[in-house]
């Protein structure tokens, strides 16, 4: 079956938009538009180069090396892959339970990187395009155009990211390419200083989350005929929840909900994920389609990330965050919000949500503890699944008798959201682009849906002299009637 | 303790090939221990590296390049603002930008060596013209590191 506006009738006869918003030597995203004489939209897909090559990359390599290459797949999150690959490597070993302290040292670097990633996305990627508008001057449209306007926000973004880095330095053993999570545990423990440390900015962390919930809280409301409709379309959302429903980004079963908020599988074991999920291959597109399989391929696609955690999780553990959450629940009247630009706040939610769970990590003495590995009864395979910043993540491994891997699947965020990214994408062209003349704002609106979710794009190759965004319009035989690109110095055109 | 004077950073990721030419030049040059030098790696530049920035004389950035003229190329950089940031990178310039943007005040004087690469295919090891360029970087910032009045290459 084809989706509305994914496959054209007559694409011969259509002009294609080619919007490229980041090309890399490896993987590169693209968005491409079909449009008719006057500019009527016919076809939309986004594009997006997958890690099947790290797939086989992996494949070979002693199992206990696994952790530290994974952290390769990504500059931005590679901490839930570390602890993705340690977990599914955890299960191979016939580790059940992990030591408190290894268990609460990981769940520690886990929660750094998600304060620091979604602090990234928030103040720095997204708010240019919230506080200054989609259609706002591009010069300004950027973190320095933040931090030029609104400089206090600006600084908190950076401060905490900075704290989330430097919890994942005191827990990962270094700044980058941490070695932290081993098969079985951890091979550190915090040392009082660094527990010191850390202490000493939590409380502030907190509080600067919940400014921010603060701040896009008030964007949302102030707005909500923009935000709620904005690439806004119904779909189900998936996660990981712990037994009791509450919201947990590191362990927990698999819990999916439909559109209304029904529940379709919940507390799944997710070493049976592949009973439940099943990827789609279309021919189109490198990254493949995940759907629950009971739903089949038409219906059973969904969201991953923030917006689905936050409306599948019963509750969340921390004070502050569950506040929030419960005023988010609110806001949506009843039934989920669906709202792509909902992902924001649910973000914000999540950071404070983060924030606190650090404060509480740092003041367990069992992180100070020497008791790090646990031992079981060696397996061939494992499953590891974690709620990563992006969404949720999927790490499958199978080791033969020498202790090579064998067999390694991965399935990312930004897989688990392909289908709800094209989407969305689709539903702005539908609406902002139909019938007008394109022009670079209209363009970012297009971006705008797109980095609601923040796909990962094989991010880790970016030499300099590479050209971040680039629009090509072709006509039916593929020649090329205009390019524009956008560098440092703003939006240029070639032809 | 106060920051050393000189920061050298460089980034990229060690697996993609040619990429890895910002961390093997880290990795060369720390092995040198040069006195009131210190050098920091990560896969890309992001915003909180502007607060490595303070309390510099001076820093050089380093990266593989798809266009510098081989074996390098090295020029000073200012502050400028960035269009294209996402969350997976961010240019050198606009590091700079966002550090007189929190400070109020001018960043220190920053270089830019860009090493040219080749290969970036996942898995491979650095090629032989990059290895090559590598040398010729480190020859050159070793005479440079040393130079404590140097202000320009």
């Amino acid at each position: 079956m084809s989706f509305e506006l994914e496959t054209a009738a007559h694409p011969e006869k259509l002009k294609r938009v080619a919007i490229e918003p980041v090309s890399r030597v490896e993987g590169h995203g693209k968005v491409t538009i079909l449009l008719d004489d006057n500019n009527k939209v016919h076809q939309v897909r986004l594009h997006i180069v997958e890690f099947r090559g790290f797939e086989r990359f992996i494949q070979g390599r002693p199992y206990w090396e696994v952790p530290v290459m994974v952290q390769r797949l990504c500059g931005i999150c590679p901490v839930s892959h570390h602890l993705a690959a340690s977990k599914a490597l955890d299960v191979v070993l016939g580790v059940k339970h992990l030591t408190p302290t290894a268990e609460k040292i990981r769940r520690l670097m886990h929660y750094g990187q998600m304060l620091q990633s979604h602090a990234l996305h928030f103040f720095h990627l997204s708010s240019p395009d919230l506080l200054f508008g989609f259609d706002s001057d591009v010069a300004k449209r950027n973190i320095v155009g933040v931090a030029a306007a609104y400089p206090e926000v600006a600084k908190k973004g950076i401060l905490l990211r900075k704290f989330g880095q430097e919890v994942i330095r005191h827990t990962a053993g270094k700044r980058v390419h941490g070695t932290g999570a081993i098969p079985g545990g951890v091979n550190k423990s915090l040392s009082k200083e660094e527990r010191a440390e850390l202490h000493k900015d939590a409380y502030q962390m907190v509080m600067w989350s919940r400014d921010a919930v603060a701040i896009i809280k008030k964007l949302h409301m102030q707005n909500p005929a923009l935000y709620n409709s904005f690439g806004t379309f119904k779909s189900n959302f998936l996660s990981i929840v712990a037994p009791d429903g509450a919201l947990d980004f590191y362990h927990g079963a698999l819990r999916a909900r439909d559109a209304e908020g029904k529940m379709i599988l919940d507390q799944v074991d997710y070493q049976d994920y592949d009973k439940v999920i099943e990827e789609e291959v279309k021919p189109w597109s490198y990254m493949k389609f995940p759907f629950i399989k009971s739903l089949g391929k038409d219906d059973g696609w969904y969201k991953v990330g923030p917006l689905a955690r936050v409306q599948n999780c019963d509750y969340i553990p921390t004070p502050l965050a569950d506040a929030e959450r419960r005023e988010f629940v609110d806001f949506a009247g009843g039934s989920p919000l669906h709202a792509t630009l909902g992902y924001h706040w649910a973000r914000m939610i999540e950071m404070l949500f983060a924030a606190e769970t650090i404060k509480d990590l740092l003041n367990d003495d069992d992180i100070e503890g020497d008791n790090l590995m646990a031992t079981g009864e060696r397996g061939r395979e494992g499953v590891g699944v974690i709620e990563a910043p992006r969404g949720t993540l999927f790490h499958h491994y199978r080791i033969d008798e020498d202790d090579l891997v064998t067999m390694a699947n991965l399935i990312v965020s930004t897989t688990n959201n392909n289908h709800a990214m094209n989407m969305a994408v689709r539903e702005v062209a539908k609406k902002y682009l139909d019938g007008k003349e394109l022009t670079e704002g209209l363009l970012n609106h297009i971006e705008v849906a797109i980095r609601a979710y923040d796909p990962c794009l094989s991010c880790a190759t970016h030499a300099l002299g590479q050209m971040p965004l680039e629009v090509t319009l072709e006509d039916c035989e593929g020649k090329v009637i205009d390019r524009v690109y956008r560098d440092a110095h703003g939006l240029q055109s070639t032809l | 303790m106060s920051a050393a004077p000189v920061l050298v950073f460089g980034w990229g990721n060690p697996s993609r090939g040619d990429d890895a030419l910002g961390p093997l030049f880290i990795e060369a040059l720390e092995a040198l221990a040069l006195p009131g030098v210190e050098c920091l790696t990560d896969f890309q530049l992001q915003v909180e590296h502007a607060l490595d920035l303070q309390g510099r004389q001076r820093v050089l950035f380093v990266d593989a390049s798809l266009t510098a003229p081989a074996p390098f190329s090295v020029d000073p950089i200012a502050a400028d603002k960035d269009p294209t940031f996402t969350t997976h990178a961010m240019s050198p310039q606009a590091v700079l930008h966002v550090y007189g943007e929190l400070n109020g005040a001018e960043p220190p004087p920053t270089w830019l060596l860009a090493i040219r690469g080749e290969k970036y295919e996942l898995g491979e090891p650095l090629s032989a013209a990059a290895s090559d360029h590598l040398a010729a970087a480190l020859s050159w910032a070793r005479e440079w590191l040393t130079n404590e009045g140097a202000t320009a290459p």
